[in-house]
C-alpha cells in the first residue's frame, strides 16, 4: 500500500535545516494496524503527515498504491486525502460552530455527495460510533471522549484506506482512552483499514500489530512493542 | 453545507461580523448622506439658478462685445429738450444693448440649434431701457461756449454762467434704467419666462407679435408701482403693460425687469435679426460638456456656459455648504471608506489567522484551497452586505434627520443681464456695475438617488470582497501541515 523509500522532510528551523525525518524507509501493507512511537519533536507527526498527503518530502518518495505523491498537485493531494485518508487529531479538531452531524458531514463535502445522501451516511457514521443522538449537539456540549467519537465519525464517514490518528487519547482520561482505542480497533477489524496511530501511550501501542519507533528523524521498527 | 457553515461562522462569531459590518455600515451611511446632502445643495443651486437663467436651461449662450463697441452712450442734440426760459428741460428715452455684450446672428443661432444634442433653444435679446430726465443750462446764455476759459485780453474773467437747474448754470439729471429682455410670444419651455407666474393680467400672446405690450417683472413692478395696464415708456415708445410676472420658483424675480416682444426689441434697438442669449436645453445632463464644446467648435467666439458653470455663481452660505459638502463631505466619505475597508480586511484577516486550525483541518479532510477560499469570501461578501444594508438604513435615516431639520441656506446670485454672470461681457464686464444681484434663501432639502442605493450595495461587496480577497489569499497560502503543526 504505501512504500516510502529515502524520504527525508527539512525545515528551516532558528538554528538552520532540521531533518524531521532523515532517510525513512518503510513498506506499510494493506489492513495493518500500526503504532509509532517517539520522544516529543522525534518526527512522529511529520511522518504522519507525510503518510496523510499533508505534505511532501523535501526528497525521496513516498507511493500510495503506486502512486507516487511528491509528483501531485495540491489540489490532487487534496481530493486524494479527501477520498483516502481519515484524520483523528488530538485536540480533535471539530469546527465548534457546526453540529456534531455537521462536522461529520464536512468531509463529504469534498466528495461532491448530494445533501440527503450526506446528511444519511453523516447520521450512519455517528451511529457507529455510538453518537447518534448527539447529532444536533455542538462540541461544546460534547465531552472530550463524544468530541473524539465525533472526529473518528468524520474520518470513517468517507470510508477511506487509511485511518491515521495523531496522538487520538492524548487528551482524554485513562477511561476514555480505553474506550476510544477499543473503538479505533473495533473499526479496524470491522472495516478493514489500514490504521496508523501515532502516540505516546505503550498500551494503545501493544494493542498493534506493528511497532515503529521515530528518533530524531530516524525510523527503526520493534518486533515487540 | 456552503450557506450551513457561512450562517453558523456569522451568527456564532458575532462579535466579529458586527464590528465589520459595523464599520462598512457607518462608512455606507456616510456615503448615502454626503450623496444626499450633495444632491439637495446641487437641487437647491438649480432652484436660484432657475428662477435666474429659466428653468429647463442646461446651456446658456451670450457673445462678447468687439472691442471698439464701447459702453453705453447717451447723446443730447442741440435740439433735444424745451426751452422755458434759462432752463431746458430735457427727456430722453433710449433702449440700446446692454454694453460689452455682443449680437448672437440667425445663422450663428441656426449653427447652434443643429448641434447634436440640441433638444431646443430659445434666443432672447437683453436690453438696457435707459430714460434721462433732466434741466440743463441753456447754451446761448453760456458766454464761455466755444471761446476762452481764461481771462479776455483785457484781463476780465468771463461772466459767470447763468440759468439751468440751480440758476447757476448747474443741470440737474434723472436717469432711470431698467433691463428689457426682448422675448417670443409663444409659449415657453425654456428661457425667462418659462419659470413665471401671471400675478396679474395675462401672458404674452401670438396676437402680441410687433405690438407694444410689455409684462413686468412683479419685483420690478411692486417697487415701482406698476400695474397691469399702465403705460411704460420703453425706448421712447408707450407700452401697454399686459401681466405682472413672478418668478415660481425661489428666485426672489424673474432675470430681467420687463419683457417685450423678441421683434420689437430688436426693431427699438436697431438690432433686427439679432440676439443676445441663447437658452439650450441638452438631451441628457452627461453630454452638457459636449455640447458646449461642439458649440464653441462650430460657431467661435460664443461663450457657452453650462448649468455646472452656473452653479459657480452661486454665492452665500449655500455656495459654503457646497464646497463643504463636496470637498471635505467627498473626502471624509472616502477616508471613512478607506477605513471601514482597511478594518474589515484586518478583522477577516485576523478572523482566519484565528481559524488556522479549522482550516487546517478542513484542507486535511480533503477541502480544496478554492472552497476554503469560497467560504472566506463568501462570509466576507455577506458582513459587508449586511454592513452596505444597515449603512443605507443608517444613510436614510441620517436622510431623514437632515429633513427634518431641514437647514436653511441663502444664496446670492449674480443677476446676469446678460444672461451669465462672471462671464466675458457678462456682469463680470470692465466698467459694470455688479450690484445687482438677487439673494434666496432656500431650504435644503437632500434627496436620495435610487442609484445611490446601488453604488452603496457595490460599495458594500466591493469591502467585502477586499477583505474575503485578503483573508481568502491567507487561507489559500495556508498549508494544512503547517496549520496543524502550529497547534499540535
Amino acid at each position: 500500500m504505501y512504500f516510502l523509500s529515502e524520504v527525508t522532510k527539512t525545515y528551516k528551523g532558528k538554528r538552520g535545516l532540521v531533518n524531521a525525518v532523515d532517510g525513512i524507509n518503510l513498506e506499510i501493507k494493506q489492513g495493518e494496524m500500526i503504532s509509532i512511537q517517539g520522544p516529543t519533536g522525534g518526527g512522529k507527526s511529520t511522518l504522519l503527515q507525510l503518510l496523510g498527503a499533508l505534505d511532501k518530502p523535501t526528497s525521496g518518495s513516498v507511493v500510495f498504491e503506486d502512486q507516487a505523491m511528491q509528483g501531485m498537485s495540491d489540489r490532487d493531494l487534496a481530493d486524494f486525502r479527501s477520498k483516502k485518508i481519515g484524520f483523528v487529531f488530538q485536540s480533535f479538531n471539530l469546527i465548534p460552530t457546526l453540529t456534531a452531524l455537521e462536522n461529520v458531514e464536512m468531509a463529504l463535502v469534498p466528495l461532491g455527495i448530494e445533501r440527503g445522501e450526506r446528511a444519511r451516511c453523516a447520521l450512519e457514521a455517528l451511529e457507529s460510533v455510538g453518537l447518534g443522538d448527539r447529532a444536533t449537539h455542538l462540541p461544546s456540549e460534547l465531552s472530550g471522549g463524544q468530541q473524539q467519537r465525533v472526529a473518528i465519525a468524520r474520518a470513517i464517514v468517507k470510508e477511506p484506506s487509511v485511518l491515521l490518528a495523531d496522538e487520538p487519547t492524548g487528551n482524554l482520561d485513562e477511561a476514555t482512552r480505553d474506550e476510544i482505542v477499543g473503538l479505533l480497533v473495533k473499526l479496524w477489524k470491522d472495516k478493514g483499514i489500514t490504521l496508523i496511530v501515532v502516540t505516546h501511550d505503550s498500551q494503545i501501542a501493544k494493542k498493534t500489530q506493528r511497532h515503529l519507533n521515530i528518533k530524531d528523524g530516524k525510523l527503526t521498527e520493534n518486533s515487540a512493542a | 453545507m456552503f450557506f450551513t457553515y457561512l450562517g453558523r461562522e456569522l451568527t456564532k462569531r458575532k462579535r466579529q461580523s458586527a464590528l465589520v459590518a459595523t464599520g462598512l455600515a457607518i462608512a455606507i451611511a456616510l456615503v448615502v448622506v454626503v450623496n444626499a446632502v450633495s444632491g439637495g445643495i446641487k437641487s437647491a443651486q438649480t432652484q436660484a439658478l432657475s428662477g435666474l437663467y429659466g428653468i429647463g436651461t442646461d446651456i446658456s449662450v451670450s457673445k462678447e462685445a468687439e472691442p471698439g463697441q464701447g459702453g453705453p452712450r447717451f447723446d443730447v442734440g442741440s435740439a433735444d429738450g424745451k426751452t422755458s426760459g434759462t432752463k431746458r428741460t430735457f427727456s430722453k428715452s433710449q433702449l440700446r444693448s446692454e454694453p460689452f455684450i455682443g449680437t448672437i446672428t440667425e445663422t450663428e443661432l441656426a449653427k447652434v440649434k443643429s448641434v447634436a444634442g440640441v433638444t431646443a433653444s430659445i434666443a432672447t435679446l437683453k436690453l438696457n431701457s435707459i430714460t434721462f430726465n433732466g434741466t440743463l443750462p441753456t447754451f446761448s446764455q453760456d458766454g464761455s461756449r466755444g471761446g476762452p476759459v481764461g481771462p479776455d485780453q483785457d484781463g476780465n474773467m468771463p461772466a459767470p454762467p447763468t440759468g439751468g437747474s440751480d440758476g447757476a448754470g448747474g443741470s440737474s439729471f434723472d436717469v432711470t434704467t431698467f433691463t428689457v429682455e426682448g422675448v417670443g410670444v409663444s409659449l415657453q419651455k425654456i428661457g425667462p419666462l418659462a419659470s413665471v407666474d401671471v400675478e396679474s393680467g395675462r401672458n404674452f400672446a401670438a396676437a402680441d407679435e410687433g405690438t407694444y405690450v410689455a409684462l413686468v417683472d412683479s419685483s420690478y413692478a411692486s417697487t415701482n408701482s406698476v400695474l397691469a395696464g399702465d403705460k411704460l415708456t420703453i425706448g421712447g415708445k408707450k407700452f401697454t403693460v399686459v401681466g405682472i410676472v413672478a418668478s415660481n420658483s425661489t428666485a426672489a424675480s424673474t432675470p430681467s425687469n420687463v419683457y417685450i416682444p423678441i421683434d420689437v426689441a430688436q426693431a427699438l434697438s436697431s438690432n433686427s435679426g439679432v440676439y443676445s442669449n441663447v437658452y439650450v436645453s441638452a438631451d441628457s445632463s452627461a453630454n452638457l460638456e459636449t455640447i458646449k464644446a461642439a458649440i464653441e467648435k462650430k460657431v467661435p467666439g460664443l461663450t457657452v456656459k453650462t448649468s455646472s458653470d452656473l452653479a459657480s455663481t452661486v454665492g452665500g452660505s449655500l455656495a459654503t455648504a457646497s464646497s463643504l459638502v463636496n470637498d471635505m463631505g467627498g473626502w471624509l466619505s472616502i477616508i471613512v471608506l478607506l477605513a471601514a475597508f482597511g478594518t474589515s480586511i484586518l478583522f477577516t484577516t485576523s478572523g482566519v489567522n484565528r481559524r488556522i486550525r479549522e482550516f487546517g483541518t478542513l484542507k486535511a479532510i480533503g477541502w480544496r484551497s478554492r472552497r476554503v477560499v469560497g467560504q472566506v469570501v463568501g462570509e466576507s461578501l455577506v458582513n459587508g452586505l449586511i454592513g452596505g444594508v444597515a449603512g443605507i438604513g443608517l444613510g436614510l435615516a441620517g436622510v431623514w434627520a437632515v429633513n427634518n431639520w431641514a437647514p436653511s441656506l441663502s444664496a446670492t446670485v449674480a443677476r446676469a443681464t446678460n444672461g451669465f454672470a462672471g462671464g466675458p461681457g457678462g456682469f463680470g464686464g470692465p466698467g459694470r456695475d455688479n450690484a445687482a444681484a438677487a439673494a434666496l434663501n432656500l431650504t435644503l432639502h437632500a434627496s436620495i438617488d435610487p442609484a445611490m442605493i446601488f453604488v452603496a450595495i457595490g460599495f458594500s461587496v466591493l469591502g467585502g470582497l477586499l477583505a474575503g480577497a485578503f483573508g481568502g489569499l491567507r487561507a489559500a497560502r495556508l498549508s494544512p501541515s503547517v496549520a496543524l503543526r502550529s497547534f499540535e
